[in-house]
């Protein structure tokens, strides 16, 4: 017998803090794959943000920077500027992201910066203990939305790859999600393109992964992994919004 | 012949694996606990294992390693 | 061998950099800054370096975290509102121990102020930009020759004990015009940078650069090991020149911009015959106590000129500790004192 399946090299071999059923684990085994089956763990720099994932610099074998809130994108750009044989990528949550960091995010986007960001869409701030994120859905009660969200007062959630799309600097992107085997097999090949557009300096790729916080949403991980297809999905519709390989006409 | 090795000292018993099996060959171990309080999944009968990785996947500790 | 040129400081400032080695600038514009960030738009392209104009201060000054923290002689510059959005960063860089150099060409403030130049953000520099247990060492060039030389000394110091540097200048040396003699070859003296974040090329651990600590003991150990370093820095790096103050009975402590002012007012008062004399910090910080500490028992009387309300004056209290009278004249909003205005003061004292 031989091994098909096991903890890949880029990921390091130490506990994940995240709760129970919580999807970063999966996603970050996927960017480790990605990594490794692209063999570019020895050029890599990951920017860790603020959030649930602040601790990534940990996870990751490859060279780590940890950035202030919102300002990884930033962050990955003086990397990128200053080494561009490195591998650049980010992984961010929805506040870091859409909300603190909209500006460096909208930024290196439209400069078509070429870099590779990994954006976590859960829909709440986990690590502060579950508040209101852009992401949130009308509706949604949070720690910060106790009787739900009110779009008349805390405004409508944010899309953040169809606006992105609408950008000339942005190669690729593409939501996907981690709810089932076959949607973690369709994030891997999302990231892993993702990679490969650096690799291949076609500029700016973010990969949005609808994720779960079975915690601050207050449901056990299956239960949220159902929460997620009943209510993420329909207000964040998977898909490519932007592919410039697939423009060109490359393979989708 | 397919095998499944859980590294039971970092499951969370999350119970992803368990929904993920299409055989329903997981369970978690409701007679122990690991070192973290949880109880950790196990295989009922790794004879019926047809490695399709699908526990694996689903596993965001990556804890479980498939031989084929 | 050498070249002598006619440049505005901020100018000079940029060619500085570039043969500092430095081939990496993140800017926003600001005034009155902005010929600094113009010059480099120019030049650092033709040596293949990287000048990228940011969305912001603060992305700016993240853009320096990454390219410094992954090994390369990076910087920035902005003035007072700028800087204070950069502070965040600031911190980061410190908590992370990345070497990088923050210029900032004073103007008035509080708020968004006035252009003109001033010397308002001296506390910010020196004791508080950002949040946390750190410091930047600090210079404070009174000339455009200065603007020139201290980059590099900048870059070597912020590398040799992995701290950020700043240049505390102001509106006015930025935008006046004076001679500046460039050595032919500036030999690059580049601290070590096993730490950066760079690619590991499998060849060794992976190298994280990083601020947060989650343990408490583990922050103060990291924090107290820093402030270890800061102590060399005191130790090693301070400097300041001293003007006819050997057998002066009133002193003048003068900073920058103000310490050119107060450099006439001290001649003028000598050919009215008062001995008076110029103590000018040149690192703000570390502040230069060792050598005013020599000034103190003969001096008479010191006068704190500054282009603020009053803030390096608690510096030069503490070092005089009450046993000299230590006066005040300052002006603030941009305005630049006059020598007549100082001179007065030392006539009053």
């Amino acid at each position: 017998m031989a091994v098909v399946f096991e903890k890949p090299h880029a990921l390091a071999d130490v506990p994940f803090h995240y709760c129970p059923g919580c999807t970063h684990g999966i996603v970050h085994r996927l960017v480790a794959e990605a990594i490794d089956e692209l063999g570019v763990e020895g050029n890599a720099v990951g920017i860790a943000s603020v959030g649930c994932s602040v601790f990534a610099y940990n996870y990751f074998n490859c060279d780590m920077i940890q950035s202030p809130h919102g300002r990884a994108q930033a962050v990955a750009t003086g990397v990128k500027r200053a080494h561009p044989e490195n591998v650049v990528f980010t992984y961010q949550g929805d506040g870091d992201l859409a909300a603190i960091g909209t500006c460096e995010t909208v930024h290196a986007a439209t400069r078509g910066e070429n870099i590779t960001v990994i954006f976590i869409n859960n829909a709440i701030y986990g690590m502060t203990g579950g508040q209101m994120a852009p992401t949130s859905l009308p509706g949604q009660i949070t720690q910060t939305t106790p009787y739900g969200r009110d779009v008349k007062t805390a405004g409508y959630p944010i899309r953040m790859c169809e606006m992105l799309s609408t950008l000339d600097g942005v190669a690729l992107a593409q939501r996907v999600t981690v709810d089932s085997v076959k949607h973690v097999n369709e994030a891997k090949k999302a990231i892993k393109k993702a990679f490969e557009n650096q690799i291949n300096g076609l500029g700016y790729s973010i990969v949005e992964v609808v994720s779960t916080c079975p915690t601050n949403w207050g449901l056990a991980p299956a239960d949220a992994i159902k929460w997620l297809q009943d209510n993420m999905l329909p207000y964040y519709p998977l898909g490519v919004y932007k592919d410039v390989t697939a423009q060109q006409g490359g393979e989708q | 012949m397919a095998k499944i090795t859980i590294n039971e000292s970092l499951c969370k018993g999350c119970e992803m694996c368990v929904n993920a099996c299409p055989k329903h060959l997981l369970e978690l171990a409701k007679d122990r606990i690991n070192a973290k309080g949880y109880h950790p999944s196990q295989i009922t009968d790794q004879s019926q294992c047809i490695g399709c990785k699908s526990c694996a996947i689903m596993c965001p500790d990556v804890c479980i390693t498939v031989e084929k | 061998m050498s070249e002598k040129v006619l440049m505005k400081g901020n100018e000079a400032l940029g060619e500085a950099a570039l043969r500092a080695g430095c081939r990496h600038f993140f800017g926003y514009p600001i005034t009155p800054q902005t010929e600094l960030s113009a010059y480099l738009s120019k030049k650092m392209p033709k040596v293949g370096g990287t000048f990228l104009q940011a969305e912001s201060e603060i992305a700016a000054i993240n853009m320096v975290l990454g390219a410094a923290g992954s090994g390369v002689r990076a910087m920035t510059s902005s003035s007072s509102p700028g800087i204070s959005l950069k502070s965040e960063g600031v911190s980061y860089i410190a908590g992370s121990d990345v070497p990088a150099l923050i210029i900032n060409v004073q103007r008035g403030g509080p708020g968004l102020g006035s252009i003109q130049p001033s010397q308002s953000d001296y506390w910010q520099a020196t004791k508080a930009l950002g949040h946390g247990d750190f410091q930047l060492f600090v210079l404070a060039p009174s000339t455009v020759q200065e603007m020139a030389d201290f980059v590099a000394l900048a870059f070597e110091t912020a590398e040799k004990y992995r701290m950020p540097a700043m240049i505390l200048s102001d509106g006015m040396l930025g935008q006046m015009m004076e001679p500046v003699v460039f050595p032919n070859e500036t030999e690059i003296h580049e601290g070590d940078k096993s730490w950066a974040a760079c690619g590991h090329k499998n060849a060794r651990k992976h190298n994280v650069v990083n601020s947060l600590y989650i343990e408490a003991k583990d922050l103060e150990k990291t924090v107290v090991e820093r402030y270890e370093r800061y102590e060399k820095v005191k130790a090693n790096e301070q400097r300041s020149e001293s003007y006819l103050t050997e057998d002066a009975d009133i002193v003048i402590v003068a900073f920058g911009a103000s310490s050119r002012v107060s450099r006439s007012a001290v001649n003028a008062a000598r050919a009215k015959g008062i001995k008076a004399g110029l103590f000018r910090p040149i690192t703000l910080w570390p502040y230069p106590e060792t050598e005013l500490e020599k000034i103190v028992p003969t001096a008479k009387k010191f006068l704190v000129v500054e282009m603020n309300m009053g803030q390096m004056i608690e510096d030069v209290k503490l070092v005089v500790g009450g046993r000299k009278p230590v006066e005040f004249f300052g002006r603030t909003g941009g305005i630049i004192p006059t020598p007549g205005e100082i001179l007065e003061a030392i006539e009053k004292m």
